[in-house]
């Protein structure tokens, strides 16, 4: 059985073939002037290309965090630019019988499994979306990719454009700040609530985000948006680096949800820098799920700047063979009456590593605050390992904290009942691993909801007995 | 052994190395109501678990068979796809996962014994307005149906939910384990009611109770009685009957020797 543990996982190690006609011929290595010529390449103004080039020497100048998970990587053997359009490409043919099997699996419509597959360099997301971003224009909706963003809506970008997450914050986010391509702008006018998940529709665009996207969501006064990003898919990629940077604005009284589902191909290192401040009475909600990569290192943060505002985190990280998960969640509150929930679930498998690391802070002045966390881990086996690492600290007393957490093993119990009534051993685990991460789930679009719960499944092959 | 039957022969059962049952036999055959009584602690959920095949019980010794074939080897899911339900005393939660969805892959499976993960379910439609008939049966609301399986149900929500679970799995035999207690009386009368149009006569009932109102609906054909791991007394209706007046304590001075054996593993269990 043990062979069939992981499809995906299998799958992960194949090359894919590489057609040399279309390969970019960029130089590997990180210098000042591959930074310059990035920046060159895309036609940015100078602050951009200026803010590419401090980050770099901010990037040189840190160290390499030490908690978290191992990070081996050579900075100086990865390709940091690849034009989109001239990405590698190969057919659908070529492709390892797994993987296609994989998306057949998963239920992935045909048109889309050829560009997750990278067959397609682009996809005709123009055409069948292009009424829904008129109606999004009518109401002074901006949603473009980043690289326009810069070109088209300069201001903007540039008020906010690093103001959550400054390139002196960490290595990850200055290496991003140096080097970043692609990724999401999001501006919704006071008032304007766009009632439908921005992404789920375009969420063709997800498997196309490179390496070290940049996103900036700007929500105003009173407005809301629900954002999705990635599938659950397995993402291939020919570099062992993802380093991306979300930043989120939630003003007065907007609302934010940011999903993003992901399933890293098992080289990944994933190290992912994702920011919300949230103004008076404002909420925003960070829904996280991640699946696969070698190392993932991320912790969706809140900083609550005015009463009234709220976070709420779920994340859910699912760890097998020779994957490590480091989730968690931030949580900063600088303002009274602030409130926030974290909540964590965490599944290790066949020998893989998923740590809870999550911070709690209450500033000075912060009174009345209230904060809840519960993070609950289930350990499928005893080769599979899960830590929990808290961090509180309380500036102020009037405040309200709760931290709960559980490991917890499937239930003898739970699995005689279900098979009591029929489902075998491996499907009454899928069930109760399904269950353990149903409040996840339940937050996720439809077709996200089902290709999650499918790829739980596919996840849990041949993991019992 | 004639088809349609349940039988349990020379069943010795241990749990955790220590001997519970001590050498059960039992028939039933489709159709039959049987009642199974004795005190606390006498081995009647055991041997419902062991007939259904937990993994902490421990057959040393003895067999089952259902329609003369023998079954002490088989998983529990095998179990269920040959017709085998037991409504549990103490149903465990299982957050998260949704009784309906639950119910629609046991259906499937149950419906379908050849059926392996991953393939088809049961359609949807279909399933839906089965479990809608047999909820408004219950007089269950729908909504119940989305809730998480046994997870804060009330006692008597749980032990509802037992009896939806046999009416939509339909089985040859049911194991009814003191699915009336924690119920109201309005409750008891109505579950016996529908157990008894449930199972009536189409399946064979094992039915485990210390109360006299699930039998009058459901009236026993043969009344077992357990004590220190054997059955010492087989009748018939007027056996339960007298129980119910009398207690166990005349059975103990008849039976002094399962009356020991029913001290000494009450013993053990306070060490
Ligand atoms: N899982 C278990 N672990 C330890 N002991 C057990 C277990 N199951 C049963 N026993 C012991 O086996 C004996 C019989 O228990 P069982 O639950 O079968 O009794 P019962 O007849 O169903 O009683 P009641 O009428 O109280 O439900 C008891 O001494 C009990 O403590
Ligand atoms: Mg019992």
């Amino acid at each position: 059985m043990a062979e069939k543990v992981d499809v995906i996982g299998e799958i992960n190690k194949y090359d894919f073939r590489v057609d040399e006609r279309y390969v970019f011929k960029a130089q590997k290595g990180l210098n000042r002037d591959i930074v310059a010529e990035i920046s060159a390449m895309k036609n940015e103004p100078q602050w951009m290309r200026d803010f590419r080039l401090k980050a770099l020497e901010i990037f040189e100048s840190k160290p390499m965090p030490t908690w978290g998970g191992n990070i081996d990587i050579d900075f100086q053997d990865i390709y940091y630019y690849i034009k989109p359009t001239e990405r590698p490409g190969h057919s659908w043919e070529e492709l390892p019988e797994e993987i296609k099997k994989t998306f057949d699996r998963l239920g992935i419509p045909e048109a889309e499994k050829r560009f997750l597959a990278g067959v397609k360099a682009q996809y005709e997301s123009e055409v069948v979306y292009g009424s829904l971003r008129e109606d999004l224009a009518k109401r002074g909706v901006i949603f473009v990719d980043m690289d326009t963003a810069v070109r088209e809506y300069p201001d903007l970008v540039r008020q906010y454009f690093s103001t959550v997450i400054p390139p002196t914050d960490n290595k990850f986010a200055a290496l991003n700040s140096a080097v970043w391509s692609g990724g999401s702008f999001i501006y919704v006018p006071p008032g304007v609530n766009v009632e439908f998940p921005l992404q789920a529709y375009f969420r063709i665009n997800a498997a196309q985000m490179g390496q070290f996207e940049r996103t900036l969501i700007i929500v105003d006064e009173g407005a809301s948006c629900h954002y999705v990003e990635g599938c659950t898919a397995p993402m291939y990629s020919s570099e062992s680096l993802h380093a991306a940077v979300v930043e989120v604005i939630a003003k007065r009284g907007a609302r934010v949800r940011y999903t993003t589902i992901q399933n890293w191909a098992n080289n990944i290192y994933n190290l992912v820098t994702k920011r919300a401040v949230a103004y008076a009475d404002a909420l925003v909600e960070w829904v996280d799920g991640n699946l696969g990569s070698r190392l993932t290192m991320k912790y969706p943060a809140v900083y609550m700047l005015e009463p009234g505002a709220r976070a709420e985190i779920l994340s859910v990280a699912f760890a097998s063979r020779g994957q490590h998960q480091d989730a968690g969640a931030k949580v900063i509150h600088a303002a009274p009456h602030t409130s926030s929930r974290i909540v964590s679930k965490s599944i290790s498998k066949s020998g893989g590593r998923s740590s809870y690391r999550g911070l709690v802070k209450i500033e000075r002045g912060a009174k009345k605050s209230k904060s809840n966390v519960v993070c609950d881990a289930l350990i499928l086996d005893p080769q599979s390992r899960s830590d929990t690492y808290p961090y509180i600290e309380l500036e102020e007393q009037d405040v309200m904290i709760g931290h709960e957490a559980s490991v917890s093993k499937i239930g003898e119990e739970q699995l005689f009942y279900l098979c009591s009534r029929g489902l075998t051993e491996a499907e009454a685990s899928t069930m109760i691993v399904a269950g353990f991460i149903e409040p996840l789930v339940k937050e996720l679009p439809m077709e996200y909801a089902v290709e999650m719960n499918r790829l739980i499944a596919l996840q849990m092959e041949g993991s019992v007995g | 052994m004639s088809p349609e039957t349940l039988s349990v022969i020379d069943l010795h059962v241990s749990v955790e190395g220590k001997p519970i049952l001590k050498g059960v036999n039992l028939t039933i055959r489709r159709g039959e109501i049987h009642a199974l009584m004795g005190p606390n602690g006498s081995g009647k959920t055991t041997l419902g678990l062991a007939i259904m095949g937990h993994p902490r019980y421990e057959i040393t010794r003895g067999r089952i068979e259902l329609d003369g074939e023998d079954i002490t080897q088989l998983e529990p899911h095998e179990r269920a796809r040959r017709g085998l339900f037991m409504a549990f005393q103490r149903p465990v939660a299982i957050p998260g996962v949704r009784l309906a969805d639950f119910l629609r892959h046991a259906v499937s499976n149950v419906r379908n014994p050849a059926r392996k993960e991953g393939e088809e379910l049961i359609p949807m439609r279909e399933f839906r307005k089965e479990l809608k008939e047999k909820m408004d049966l219950l007089r269950m609301d729908a909504e119940f149906a989305r809730r998480y399986v046994n997870d804060g149900f009330s006692g008597g929500e749980m032990k509802r939910a037992e009896i939806l679970q046999m009416a939509m799995l339909r089985p040859k035999f049911a194991i009814l384990d003191e699915t009336d207690s924690g119920l109201d009386v309005d409750a008891v009368r109505l579950a016996s009611q529908s157990i008894a149009e449930i199972g009536g006569r189409q399946m064979g009932l094992l039915i485990i109770t210390h109360h006299e109102r699930l039998l009058e609906h459901n009236p026993p054909d043969v009344t077992h009685v357990l004590l220190g791991g054997r059955i010492v007394e087989t009748g018939g209706p007027e056996l339960a009957e007298r129980l119910h007046r009398e207690g166990y304590d005349q059975l103990r001075q008849k039976y002094p020797e399962a009356a020991a054996e029913e001290a000494a593993l009450a013993g053990q269990g306070k060490q």
